[in-house]
């Protein structure tokens, strides 16, 4: 269970104030709301990289404060820069078993069958600079999946992405959330990511996180926040 | 790398650094003080003098460097990138190299004073004012030239475009687009070609001298050296210090970071003149390749013969500068690079602290340092004794600011591009310094080290002070060698020298590239 206990976030003059929890088992949860709004601080804030100005953010009813950003239980895809450019594929992936890279005979079988399952048979060997950019999505979730964290952020990484390629990188998203049982958030402006992809939605807006909702229940009757994001103000 | 251990390591580089600069003024203002202070006529003198010679050469140079940085901007022609790699060279030439390339034009017995004999004309004096700043504009044009070049070519393609649309004249492009460039990088380049001389002592060892053209640098040299007169050179060396600081000071509200290894090459100025323009644009470009290449090639001319019958001081004296130049250059890149990653990790007040502390050597000189040094070592042990750990750390100390101006942004990408993603994947430590850093900051470090390395190799400076017979570098040995008269064994030793370094700057930044990914 993931608890956001009475929390703000501060940046400069912006505040966020989230207070919920989630029970994480294994749910697809998009995050929506106007840009600006501060969806990725709320990622940003759960991985590590925002330090909460009041509050506390809770896993399994620990307090995260003091962990690092790679001992906590995420993973984390950016928007871009999700590969080392200097590193092979594998390596790259390697990385997400053990951060220096000693990795038993075995642990590469695992990287190779990884790369296999996520269609990059043979692409182990290449720079990420040799890959497409829908290439270098499936190398990252890849990585996602070898890690195999209970929370899985995403922070539009398949913005930049085409409609076809974004489609199947949902569909990739689908299998590796569930085959590692991991709860997915992911930050998204397209509304109809939320109704195709999400059981709850969170809602982003006017200096707020607000509880996850059922995405269906929220949007068949949607507050005025969401109405005036959507348009329908 | 855990950012606490970087913190740690930049923390303890940044206390050395004031230590050393900070420390060494205290020091020789201490004794100067206690020498009780007294400037004759002579310091007096000396002190006008390197203010003279230090402007002379900055307005000179920048007045120079104008038109020819012009000239390469807006003109294109075979070999235009070796001409602003050769402007890049003169930061990395030993001085007493050049210094003897142009007595081999502009000496006595020089090309030079043979043509105007011919022509029946007054003989041109090198040794004096003349000469000191002719050797500093030969030294600093070049840089003036990369920067000013630099701000030509920040001029955004978009307003060129604009002006051609627009259909402006040359008149009205200088009015609108240069003449604000130039007034927002001129005061940059004229304080750091003012801050170079201002402590330049090579030049002033060997074409100076005298009532008339002596700098405060070597002021101290000789009150120590050979007055032995340790309250008055501590006394020099803290006017020195007030000098330097209050022109590093400037530098550092005027000077913008960065300024030079930056790529040179976008083409974004499309305004190629014709007529008498384009004439007046390769007359300018053909005199400066002469008057940079010549010196040059007469060293290469003089020397070449000069290789085969060395005398046999110059080989320990070489052999003794690498094995300061190399642990040198590492000390420096080492020191630097934690500063670097330290500053690009670190929250604004500690960074900029930090920032301060990486820059402190430039407020200082070679001879202040090697004078407080002197002084604070001269009661434990004879100085005499640690010529070369001194020079080493000197050399590492003075270089330092250029290698972590190399780093710094490179560093600042690094953690900007990759820093959460190194974190959120629980890189650190060494699996993050192997892993991440040296192959994503090889170039600069390779870079960066052969330049300490190149600048520590020519270097003639602390050890001048210190060292004994036995003692010497090549850099040292040249100049005695010129000071015997001895010119082709000093044109000899000074060609090899010059190869020296480029080897080792060369072998260094190739390794630095080798080692970068592709």
């Amino acid at each position: 269970m993931l608890h956001l206990d009475d929390l703000t976030l501060a940046l400069g003059d912006f505040r966020l104030r989230a207070d919920w929890s989630l029970p994480a088992a294994g749910q697809r949860v998009a995050v929506i709301g106007p840009s600006g709004a501060g969806k990725s601080t709320l990622l940003q804030a759960i991985a590590g990289f925002v330090a909460p100005e009041q509050g506390r953010i809770l896993w399994q009813g620990g307090d995260l404060a003091s962990t690092a950003p790679g001992q906590r239980p995420v993973s984390i895809l950016f928007q871009d820069q999700n590969l080392f450019p200097h590193l092979s594929i594998a390596r790259n992936l390697a990385l997400g078993l053990n951060p220096r890279l000693r990795l038993s005979r075995d642990a590469w079988d695992q990287v190779t069958a990884v790369l296999d399952r996520v269609g990059l048979q043979g692409m182990g060997e290449r720079r990420p600079a040799d890959l497409s950019g829908g290439q270098q999505g499936r190398a990252a979730l890849a990585r996602a999946l070898l890690r195999a964290r209970p929370l899985l952020l995403l922070d539009e990484p398949f913005a930049a992405l085409g409609p076809a390629l974004k489609a199947e990188m949902m569909a990739l998203l689908t299998e590796v959330a569930t085959s590692t049982g991991a709860t997915t958030l992911m930050v998204t402006h397209d509304p109809d990511d939320a109704r195709r992809h999400a059981d709850l939605t969170i809602l982003v807006a006017d200096g707020t996180a607000h509880a996850p909702a059922t995405t269906a229940a929220l949007f068949a009757n949607p507050p005025p926040a969401l109405k005036a994001y959507l348009g329908e103000g | 790398m855990a950012q606490r251990a970087v913190a740690i390591a930049a923390g303890a580089v940044a206390a050395t650094l004031a230590l050393l600069t900070l420390g060494t003024a205290a020091v020789v203002l201490l004794h100067g003080n206690a020498g009780g202070l007294r400037l004759g006529p002579a310091d007096i003198a000396a002190i006008r003098f390197t203010l003279l010679q230090a402007a002379l050469s900055a307005v000179i140079s920048t007045a120079v460097a104008i038109p020819l940085a012009r000239a390469v901007t807006r003109q294109r022609f075979a070999g235009r990138q070796a001409l602003i790699t050769l402007l890049g060279a003169p930061f990395l030439l030993p001085v007493i190299v050049a210094i003897l390339g142009l007595v081999a034009v502009f000496g006595r017995a020089g090309w030079l004073n043979q043509a105007l004999v011919l022509l029946g004309a007054p003989a041109f004096d090198l040794y004096g004012l003349h000469g000191v700043v002719l050797a500093h504009v030969f030294l600093n044009m070049p840089l003036a030239t990369r920067m000013i070049l630099h701000g030509w070519q920040a001029i955004p393609a978009e307003r060129l475009r604009l002006a051609a649309a627009l259909d402006l004249p040359p008149s009205a492009i200088f009015r609108h687009l240069e003449w604000p460039m130039l007034r927002a990088v001129l005061p940059g380049a004229l304080t750091a070609v003012f801050t170079i001389c201002l402590t330049s002592f090579a030049v002033a060892l060997t074409l100076g001298g005298g009532p008339g053209a002596t700098t405060v640098e070597l002021a101290i040299y000789q009150a120590l050296r050979f007055d032995y007169d340790l309250g008055h050179a501590a006394g020099l060396a803290g006017v020195q210090f007030a000098l330097c600081a209050g022109a590093a000071l400037l530098a550092w509200l005027l000077v913008p970071a960065g300024g030079f290894g930056a790529g040179l090459d976008r083409a974004t100025w499309p305004l190629l003149q014709r007529g008498w323009r384009r004439v007046g644009d390769f007359t300018v470009i053909a005199l400066a390749i002469v008057f940079l290449v010549l010196p040059l090639a007469m060293v290469i001319a003089r020397g070449l013969p000069g290789l085969a019958a060395l005398p046999p001081t110059v080989w320990p004296a070489a052999m003794r500068s690498v094995l300061i130049a190399l642990p040198s250059a590492l000390l420096a890149t080492l020191a630097a690079l934690s500063l670097a990653l330290a500053v690009a990790g670190a929250g604004r007040r500690y960074g900029r602290w930090l920032d301060v502390a990486a820059l402190l050597p430039l407020a200082t000189s070679g001879l202040v340092l090697g004078t407080g040094l002197f002084l604070a070592l001269q009661p434990v042990v004879p100085p005499t004794k640690l010529a070369l750990p001194v020079t080493l750390l000197v050399n590492a100390a003075l270089a330092l600011p250029f290698v972590y101006r190399l780093l710094l942004p490179e560093a600042m990408a690094l953690q900007r591009d990759y820093g959460r993603l190194t974190r959120s994947l629980n890189l650190t430590g060494p699996a993050q310094l192997v892993l991440i850093i040296l192959p994503r900051l090889a170039r600069p470090l390779g870079f960066g080290a052969g330049l300490a390395a190149a600048l520590s190799l020519g270097d003639l400076g602390v050890i001048a002070l210190f060292a004994t017979e036995g003692q010497a570098t090549l850099p040292l040995v040249i100049s005695r060698l010129m000071g015997a008269y001895r010119m082709d064994a000093a044109a000899g030793a000074a060609l090899m020298l010059v190869l020296i370094g480029l080897t080792l700057f060369m072998l260094l930044d190739w390794m630095g590239r080798r080692a970068a990914p592709g």
